[in-house]
């Protein structure tokens, strides 16, 4: 039974888990404990604040992730010497290590930093743009729409190198549903989140049929994909959604003044010359778009753009252009860190990265609500 | 398919014409039913209809005599009279059970949480259910739809009693946001959970699947029979609550200064409402919507008494729940879709109506 084997998670990984998880939380909360020194920089006419401690936990934060990531490279099942890993990935073609390390734990590594960017960014700017901490981009049917989309071509039997696509389109219809119907003299967020509501639940419903309906093996394909994964990700995958941050995240760095602009609240937005459902739009546009990008590589992973925007919260205040950055890439980190713990923490068995991060995720979220409980 | 197309707009569009018709109202004045005893003698015949239609139609055609003499002058040498008598009857049976007991515990949960969205699922009974007998397949391999009925049901108890102990912390008790708010948050949390356990081996996914859309379909009577007094006893206990529903349904303070004592109300309604959706998804599976739309048409029709929501639930459930199993049957020849499945697509609709066009969506 795998059950078992679940249950006995390896000691060294276990322990070696723990390690790293202290050493990265409490190096970021150290960081995130010194002063807000906020100096400007000019440059001609054009000038910008600068929040020093911004930048030293953005530094910190790339820091780990790059260490995640050569961990990420170092560690497999394969008997690699660490040294040899790191050299091959980096600079070394001729090595015999070549196809292990960068045809199967490069790619895979590289994806995941960037979904986990991508899923990060996009939630904080939902939770900004709507104003409920529990809000992420599946509300509005991204992960649904995808979902609907992959399952189906996998359940007829469809060339899976479409999968990405066809996760996307759904995704990109399924956001663009939702928003039309929540329309209605301009967009409210409640509005949106219950219309989001219904139109999950239908979609839901048609997964639901595709599994009765199609042989279990490729129903079990479809499953797999659903529970959110980086397993088996390739150099096309990881091109697909490098394209897809480059846009999208600067785009939505230079949407983050009108975003905070609409935090005001949309009269106060209006009277300050905010065009505000035109620019929400394009906040919801860009936000929906790097989430669907993400999913239809990874598959719907749950809880990495509630949770995280969170945390980057707690560690840096509102959102700026350097929280923001921040956010992305404890995203990064987060992905990476829960896809080591899926490889290692019960080797042999391999699970779905989406699982840990549930599993992270959900017991988190648990505690949020009853501290936001005095809030509501 | 004619008859198809026929049941499927009526199932689509009924919903939402209660619920236009019901604001119109507001402005006049006065409930559509006026007599109590003529609503009734109505609502039985309208379940009376839905029970023989799904006595009737199915996969093997059978005349209306012969679904006729199946019930009043069965002979037990005739093929089509078998199985209108073994099959079609338990499953119209579970679905009388099943829609009643999720119409009801809706009512209920709209009318103590007073959110027009509430409904089982809200608290995230379904999601529990589901959980435990994932688990229970996956771990100890019980298979047998007997076995399940008693996972699903303590299931569906811990996740409610987690729904509910999670949006109970903190001042002010247990408010309908946080309710709400709760309910998605476990239902999220077990949905994770009960994909990885699936992910892990194929056989449970397998057994599991069909359990999951939810269905009234090949399920046996002896689950029903067991659960029943439960079933009867929560069902009486929801009617009898309507007066408190009434009075909690003025909101918490009014209540409170009629005399109300909110926290055993609540606990008792919350005791009611976890044994009823807890039957109902152990003898047929999470079944979306039943209990979400139900309480809105009939309150469109007999104005907002709880007294008489309930009451009326109770003849409204089953007929929703077996006009949408009668359509599973049909829509797809040889085969057919899972109850569960055409609620929720002729459900969604209408959750959109209700956000659309009334005022919850400032709730």
């Amino acid at each position: 039974m795998n059950l078992l084997s679940i249950a006995s998670p390896r000691l060294n990984s276990l322990f070696l888990t723990l390690i790293v998880l202290v050493i990265t939380v409490s190096l970021l909360h150290r960081v995130s404990k010194s002063k807000n020194e906020i100096s400007v920089i000019r440059l001609g006419s054009l000038s910008s604040r600068l929040n020093k401690k911004l930048l030293r936990l953005n530094f910190v934060a790339f820091v780990i992730m790059i260490a995640f990531m050569a961990m990420g490279v170092m560690f497999g099942d394969f008997p690699v010497p660490k040294v040899r890993a790191l050299s091959t990935a980096l600079w070394d073609r001729e090595s015999e290590f070549d196809f292990v390390i960068n045809s199967i734990r490069s790619p895979r590594v590289v994806v995941a930093a960037l979904a986990g960017m991508c899923l990060a960014s996009s939630g904080a700017i939902f939770q900004s743009l709507i104003n409920n901490p529990l809000v992420s981009p599946d509300v509005i049917g991204v992960n649904s729409g995808a979902a609907v989309c992959a399952v189906v071509l996998l359940a007829v039997g469809g060339q899976v190198t479409y999968l990405p696509f066809a996760a996307f389109i759904g995704a990109i219809i399924a956001a663009v549903g939702v928003y039309v119907l929540s329309w209605k003299r301009g967009i409210a967020g409640t509005r949106l989140v219950l219309i989001g509501i219904g139109i999950n639940s239908l979609l839901a419903a048609v997964i639901t049929f595709v599994q009765v309906r199609y042989p279990i093996e490729r129903v079990m394909a479809a499953a797999r994909w659903q529970a959110g994964t980086v397993f088996g990700a390739t150099w096309d995958d990881a091109r697909i959604l490098g394209i897809g941050f480059l846009i999208l995240f600067p785009a939505a760095f230079v949407l983050l003044s009108k975003l905070r602009i609409l935090q005001l609240g949309d009269e106060t937005a209006a009277a300050l010359g905010s065009s505000v459902e035109r620019d929400r739009l394009f906040l919801l546009g860009t936000g929906a778009a790097m989430a669907a990008v993400a999913v239809a590589v990874v598959g719907p992973l749950g809880f990495v753009a509630l949770m995280v925007p969170q945390a980057a919260r707690l560690l840096t205040g509102t959102i700026t252009g350097g929280s923001y950055i921040f956010t992305a890439l404890l995203g990064g980190i987060f992905l990476l860190g829960a896809d080591l713990i899926a490889l290692h923490l019960f080797a042999p068995v391999m699970l779905p990265v989406g699982v840990i991060t549930a599993a992270l995720g959900g017991p988190y979220f648990l505690i949020l609500l009853a501290r936001y409980n005095r809030a509501i | 398919m004619f008859l198809v197309f026929i049941i499927f707009i009526l199932l689509t569009v009924a919903p939402i014409f209660f619920g236009v018709l019901s604001r119109r109202r507001e402005k006049d004045s006065g409930p559509l039913i006026k007599s109590h005893l003529f609503g009734v003698l109505i609502s039985i015949f309208l379940l009376l209809c839905s029970v023989f239609l799904s006595l009737r139609y199915g996969a093997l055609e059978i005349s209306w005599t012969t679904t006729w003499k199946a019930v009043f002058d069965y002979d037990i040498t005739e093929h089509g009279q078998i199985v209108v008598r073994e099959l079609r009857m338990p499953r119209t049976m579970i679905g009388i059970a099943a829609g009643s007991c999720l119409a009801v515990a809706g009512a209920l949960t709209q009318g103590i949480t007073r959110n027009p969205l509430g409904s089982p699922g809200l608290l995230g009974i379904n999601a529990g259910a589901a959980f435990a007998i994932v688990t229970a397949i996956s771990v100890a391999d019980i298979v047998t739809a007997a076995g399940y009925v008693w996972f699903a049901f303590l299931g569906a108890t811990m996740a409610a009693v987690l729904v509910y102990s999670v949006a109970h912390v903190g001042g002010k008790g247990a408010t309908p946001v946080k309710l709400a708010l709760a309910g998605v948050i476990v239902t999220t949390l077990l949905g994770a959970w009960i994909s990885s356990l699936l992910l892990l081996d194929q056989e449970t996914l397998d057994e599991a699947r069909f359990w999951l859309a939810g269905s009234i379909s090949g399920r046996g009577t002896d689950e029903l029979v067991v659960i029943s007094p439960l079933i009867i006893a929560g069902l009486f206990m929801g009617l009898m609550l309507g007066k408190q529903v009434n009075l909690m349904n003025l909101g918490e303070d009014i209540a409170v200064s009629l005399g109300q004592r909110v926290s055993i109300v609540r606990a008792i309604a919350g005791i009611i409402i976890i044994v009823l959706s807890g039957s109902a998804v152990a003898i047929a599976g999470p079944i979306a919507f039943v209990g979400l739309a139900i309480p809105h048409i009939v309150r469109s029709l007999v104005g907002p008494d709880y007294r008489w929501i309930l009451f009326y639930s109770l003849f409204f459930g089953p007929c929703l729940l077996l006009c949408a199993d009668v359509l599973g049957r049909l829509v797809i020849d040889s085969s057919e879709l899972q109850a569960g499945i055409v609620t929720a697509v002729v459900g969604a609709p209408f959750l959109i109506y209700l956000v659309r066009f009334t005022k919850i969506a400032e709730l």
